[in-house]
């Protein structure tokens, strides 16, 4: 499912063409392609030290590639890109003494139109906290002071580093749907993560980068079904029933009876077909479980290496 | 610009350790070692000057100059550095030059502060005289606190972590401070001292201030020697100053 804004001119926002960068003798980007278009939420996937935040980094200026092209916006300058692109970087980027609102008034001071920053502090959730200090705040809130930063200026264009990194798992929901809700008003969003949860939940395609190259390039759903490993339907059934009604089924390879469980295994969508024949041969499946291939699964078939350390 | 400065000004006052050590520290040594009477006496050995006329005052002003450019500052801009700061503000439109600009005229500022409460506190509590040469002294201030900042900003160039800043930075305040005659008056120095003095930043610093005090002119080598400073660390720092 690509959860694209409809009957919208589809814009390249950002293409990076054979990008290649070398540090210390070592290829850190090993010619690495890809296009992000407007409107989208574009995953930067891969293990530690996969090239990723080098990669982003070329993209938004901050280093400069040996070789190969980056294109912002249909190839603006580095004023023009700094001018339309959010950045959020990795680490803590403010002076522990400096509050809330001093930051992001001094970072809408940057920007010709910024947005409003009493809004802006409401949306990220940090209102009452807007005249603590940043050396103060949680984990989480300075993540998110750090996405406001990002946004004061309207870019079009946000780059997230490691968003989620380090927070708990709340506050790591609460940034998801934030992301949610910038994509919302149009803002096309690459972000940068090692998280499968977090890639799965929130982006429209992904680049799974492992040694500083893409090995692949698809939507969540696609990389997963990619890999063709089966669906697997678990239950323990109300009372016996005959096998047959589920083989008969187009999407079922195979049922397994194991101690009062049934397994059933298929491929694409498994589940509505199974409960319904269950249903109209009146079983009732109890303790109902889907077992599915995850991201995970994918990049360990797609480069034989686990994706978390 | 305004809202850097407003806020790095903020920042700087929310920690005030290294400002109120760089203004009271000179104020409380000038009063102090202002009140001891021998002091007081013309002395033959600065050639019948009293030691609160220009020598301490002098060093005073060379003392709280040299404490915020040598130390507040080098460590203040490498911890940004290390903290990433710096590096975040390349990526708005704002260039992270601005952010020394605004660092540089905070230090300015207090030095300004600090020298301005120690010749009206000198005047009114020791009597030591406004500096005669009130145009030139400021002048030689400008120039000579320039070149002091130049230094600083050097030091935060090349130091790779906030504590190798404040360690680069005092192991260079002390030789030069002895040298413009922090501890020994130059006239008491022995004639080479004096001499390497001359071609190093801080003892013309020293003595031009020391000369305008009195209300005579200062030298033209220890104004080149300034202005070559400034000159020489400010295309040097510009070159290796780092954002990461």
């Amino acid at each position: 499912m690509i959860r694209r804004i409809p009957n919208v001119v589809v814009m390249k926002v950002i293409e990076v063409s054979d990008l290649r960068k070398e540090y210390r003798g070592r290829n850190v980007v090993d010619g690495v392609s890809f296009t992000v278009e407007e409107g989208e939420i574009f995953g930067v996937l891969g293990p530690n030290g996969a090239g990723k935040t080098t990669t982003v980094e070329c993209v938004a200026g901050l280093r400069v590639p040996d070789s190969g092209t980056v294109r912002v916006l249909g190839g603006l300058g580095p004023a023009e890109v700094r001018r339309n692109l959010g950045v959020q970087l990795q680490s803590s980027a403010l002076p522990a003494k400096i509050k809330v609102w001093e930051a992001l008034d001094l970072y809408a001071s940057f920007y010709p139109a910024p947005a409003d920053t009493g809004a802006l502090l409401e949306r990220v959730g940090l209102s009452a906290r807007r005249d603590a200090y940043y050396g103060r705040l949680s984990g989480g809130q300075q993540q998110r002071l750090s996405i406001a930063l990002a946004l004061v200026g309207r870019p079009r264009v946000a780059i997230l580093d490691e968003l989620t990194t380090g927070l708990d798992p709340q506050a790591r929901r609460d940034t998801w749907e934030l992301i949610e809700q910038v994509r919302a008003d149009g803002v096309t969003i690459v972000l940068v993560t090692h998280f499968m949860e977090e890639a799965e939940r929130l982006c429209d395609r992904l680049a799974l980068i492992d040694s500083g190259r893409v090995v692949a390039l698809d939507s969540p759903e696609g990389l997963v079904s990619r890999i063709g490993s089966p669906q697997r339907v678990r239950f323990r059934p109300s009372h016996p029933f005959d096998d047959a009604i589920l083989r008969a089924l187009p999407e079922v390879t195979g049922v397994r009876h194991e101690n009062g469980r049934v397994e059933v295994s298929g491929t694409g969508d498994l589940l509505p077909p199974v409960v319904s024949a269950l249903t109209a041969a009146g079983v009732i499946p109890a303790d109902l479980r889907i077992e599915q291939a995850t991201l995970d699964d994918a990049f360990l078939a797609l480069t034989g290496k686990k994706i978390s350390a | 610009m305004n809202k850097m400065i407003i806020t790095e000004a903020r920042l700087f006052l929310r920690d005030p350790a290294g400002p109120i050590f760089a203004v009271l520290l000179p104020l409380a040594l000038l009063l102090g070692l202002g009140s001891i009477p021998g002091f007081g006496e013309p002395d033959p050995a600065l050639g019948g000057q009293r030691v609160i006329d220009t020598q301490l005052p002098g060093m005073m002003v060379i003392l709280s100059v040299v404490t915020m450019a040598l130390t507040a500052l080098p460590a203040t801009l490498v911890a940004y550095r290390e903290n990433g700061v710096l590096r975040r503000m390349s990526t708005t439109p704002v260039s992270p030059v601005r952010l020394l600009v605004a660092q540089v005229v905070n230090n300015l500022a207090v030095a300004v502060v600090a020298t301005v409460l120690l010749i009206v506190l000198g005047h009114l509590f020791l009597g030591v005289a406004v500096p005669r040469n009130l145009l030139a002294f400021t002048g030689v201030f400008a120039l000579g606190t320039a070149s002091v900042l130049g230094l600083g900003l050097l030091v935060a160039a090349v130091a790779p972590s906030s504590k190798v800043a404040s360690g680069i930075g005092s192991l260079l305040m002390f030789p030069l401070l002895f040298v413009a005659g922090m501890w020994i008056p130059r006239e008491l120095m022995p004639d080479l001292i004096r001499r390497i003095g001359d071609f190093l930043p801080l003892a013309p610093f020293g003595q031009a201030i020391r000369d305008t005090w009195a209300g005579h002119a200062p030298q033209p080598l220890h104004l080149a020697v300034m202005a070559v400073t400034v000159l020489a660390t400010g295309a040097l720092a510009a070159r290796l100053f780092r954002w990461e």
